[in-house]
């Protein structure tokens, strides 16, 4: 019955289309066909061009001026902000601690991430392997302020959790003020980072594992290859597209650290810990000097360009082989 | 021969290295797991010991089981950051999602004008940071008189998140055979009919993962929800934590059981969703 009606309705409109087939007007009707069909990206086109793109555009402005907030005066300065980046001593020592993050992020959120996830796909019972899978991924679900502030109770000296087990073992000279001095806090802040990711790499290696073909394990154990060849072998060379992907998707992340920096030692102490993002903040919203926040911005821009073209790039790079 | 009484899978592991190795690596698995687990345990115990017990003996089980502190740190705002939490989660998910499935129906499934171009634009929009636009988006939250309301947090998480939604659903849709959709446009539908009653109902599945995606995302968010929030109604957890910390910071007990209160709902909410969750971020990565 309804199949019926529309059928007829189907085969009224394609007359009338074949008796006043017209090729302007056909073109004209193809036009605002396309155009009408723009209604469907409209919103997205609204909402990312006015609350992602247009902000990203305007922090190049406002990098070039100095904005005083209270009397709401704006001077147009030049490059003066991006002259004062290079001689600002923290500027420098955020970006090193940034590439500090991605180094420890690419090896134990990469390269510890790859070993863990194919010890646990090496499991004969598929319940464990999903288990230790889950169990290793709980702390990426949660939020970095509570791994941030759980870690900063775990590092308090003397009280925290980290002392009482050094005491707990008789090591207890190693007991230290991890988060209150210079030397270690931007490494204990990487270290509860690690603590945090290595488990959603774990997870995506996984993956990347299962999809192996089974026969050429197979194939290798006949021929006598051992467990270890097999790593190196197989597995390795055939999940190397998915650990290229980790490593720029990791550095990228690395460049963008902010939460957990914040919420541990908000870059102190004596901004030893500082990373772009969370200088950026004091710069902006402590110091109130948000022509020179926003040219730290654009060093974080830069920083995240670089890495999304790499990311296209290999992207685009491994289509073309498969 | 004796390998005929092995049932099907194991391997005789008589060789004493290979067992050792065996070993070995369960032994790191398990330690990685504890390593992992233990400190989460500690807080959610933290929450129902006494503040002195927690300093004098770390490792112990709490003396008595309350619920005091977790009463305490609900009734000491974390009762208005989880509405506030609940609410632009929620919204934005709504929001994001249905933005995104819209946009992606469009850039599949019409003859959109300037289409590659609109793709680009979309999708180019993940590789943009927020801390990048954080400068001029205070200004502009100000002017639009939105900063310190939750509408800030909602509109700035679609905002952000509909270009990756979008590249998800796009994705999934792309590889949808389009039978289906041709089939109800010669029965007459219209675009809005097949978006609807057609191409909806067939993503389910992956729309249940951009929801879940969604729902990790806006419910960890702290950086937007620092900055653009400073009052108790309206400050969602994440950064209602680090202010009852600021205020009641030395009261760990409190603090461990607000922090618990917290992780609990998303940590429940991957248990139970796995299987859509791990979907959503291979795609992620994987395409």
């Amino acid at each position: 019955m309804k199949m019926g009606s529309a059928t007829a309705t189907s085969h009224n409109s394609a007359v009338k289309g074949g008796a006043a087939f017209d090729r302007r007007a056909w073109a004209r009707h193809s036009l605002l066909q396309q155009l009408a069909a723009l209604r469907w990206g409209i919103a997205a086109l609204i909402i990312v061009g006015w609350f992602v793109y247009y902000p990203i555009i305007d922090n190049f402005f406002v990098s070039t001026t100095n904005q005083d907030i209270f009397t709401g005066e704006v001077n147009a300065v030049g490059l003066d902000n991006y002259r004062r980046l290079l001689d600002d001593q923290v500027v420098w020592l955020a970006l090193r601690n940034n590439g500090l993050y991605a180094v420890f992020s690419v090896i134990f959120q990469v390269f510890a991430a790859f070993v863990l996830a194919a010890i646990i796909e090496g499991l004969r019972n598929r319940t464990w392997r999903n288990f230790w899978r889950a169990v290793y991924f709980i702390p990426s679900a949660i939020s970095t302020t509570v791994t941030g502030l759980l870690f900063y109770f775990i590092y308090q000296p003397d009280i925290g959790l980290l002392d009482a087990f050094l005491h707990l073992v008789g090591l207890q000279n190693l007991s230290y003020t991890w988060l209150g001095d210079e030397r270690t806090a931007i490494y204990a802040i990487i270290a509860m980072s690690q603590w945090q990711g290595f488990g959603y790499s774990t997870l995506l290696f996984t993956i990347a594992i299962q999809k192996i073909p089974r026969e050429l394990y197979d194939a290798a154990t006949i021929d006598g290859a051992g467990a270890i060849r097999q790593l190196f072998s197989i597995t390795f060379p055939l999940t190397r597209e998915m650990t290229g992907m980790m490593i720029i998707v990791t550095i990228a992340g690395a460049f963008q650290v902010f939460n957990e920096v914040m919420v541990m030692t908000g870059g102190g102490p004596n901004n030893s810990s500082q990373v772009l993002g969370t200088w950026l903040y004091e710069q902006g919203f402590n110091q109130n000097d948000m022509g020179y926040a926003a040219a730290i911005g654009v060093v974080i821009f830069v920083a995240t360009l670089i890495t999304g073209l790499l990311q296209l790039w290999y992207t685009k790079r491994r289509r073309v082989e498969v | 021969m004796s390998t005929v009484a092995i049932p099907v899978g194991a391997r005789p592991a008589r060789n004493p290295w290979v067992m050792l190795g065996k070993g070995f690596l369960m032994a790191l698995l398990v330690s990685a797991g504890v390593l992992v687990l233990y400190p989460l345990i500690w807080m959610a115990l933290g929450g129902f010991k006494s503040n002195s017990q927690i300093f004098s003996d770390p490792f112990a089980l709490p003396n008595r089981w309350s619920f005091d502190n977790y009463v305490a740190a609900w009734n000491l705002g974390v009762r208005n950051f989880l509405f506030s939490s609940l609410l632009v989660t929620i919204v934005s998910t709504i929001t994001t999602v249905f933005i995104s499935a819209w946009t992606a129906y469009g850039l599949t499934r019409t003859k959109m004008f300037g289409k590659p171009v609109i793709v680009g634009f979309v999708l180019g929009g993940m590789m943009l940071s927020p801390t990048v636009a954080l400068v001029p988006l205070v200004q502009m939250m100000q002017s639009l008189g939105l900063y310190n309301t939750h509408w800030a947090l909602i509109i700035l998480y679609t905002a952000f998140r509909v270009p990756f939604t979008t590249f998800l659903i796009r994705a999934y849709m792309l590889d949808l055979p389009r039978d289906l959709d041709e089939a109800a446009m010669i029965d007459g539908a219209s675009e809005g009919q097949i978006f609807r009653k057609v191409m909806l109902p067939l993503c389910r599945s992956i729309i249940v993962s951009c929801i879940i995606l969604h729902i990790l995302f806006a419910w960890n968010e702290y950086l937007f929800a620092m900055i653009f929030t400073n009052q108790i109604d309206v400050q969602t957890l994440p950064v209602g934590l680090t202010s009852l910390m600021a205020k009641h910071g030395t009261n760990y007990a409190e603090v461990f059981a607000a922090m618990t209160i917290s992780a609990l709902p998303i940590v429940l909410i991957f248990f139970f969703t796995q299987r859509y969750f791990i979907r959503g971020l291979t795609e992620g990565i994987g395409k």
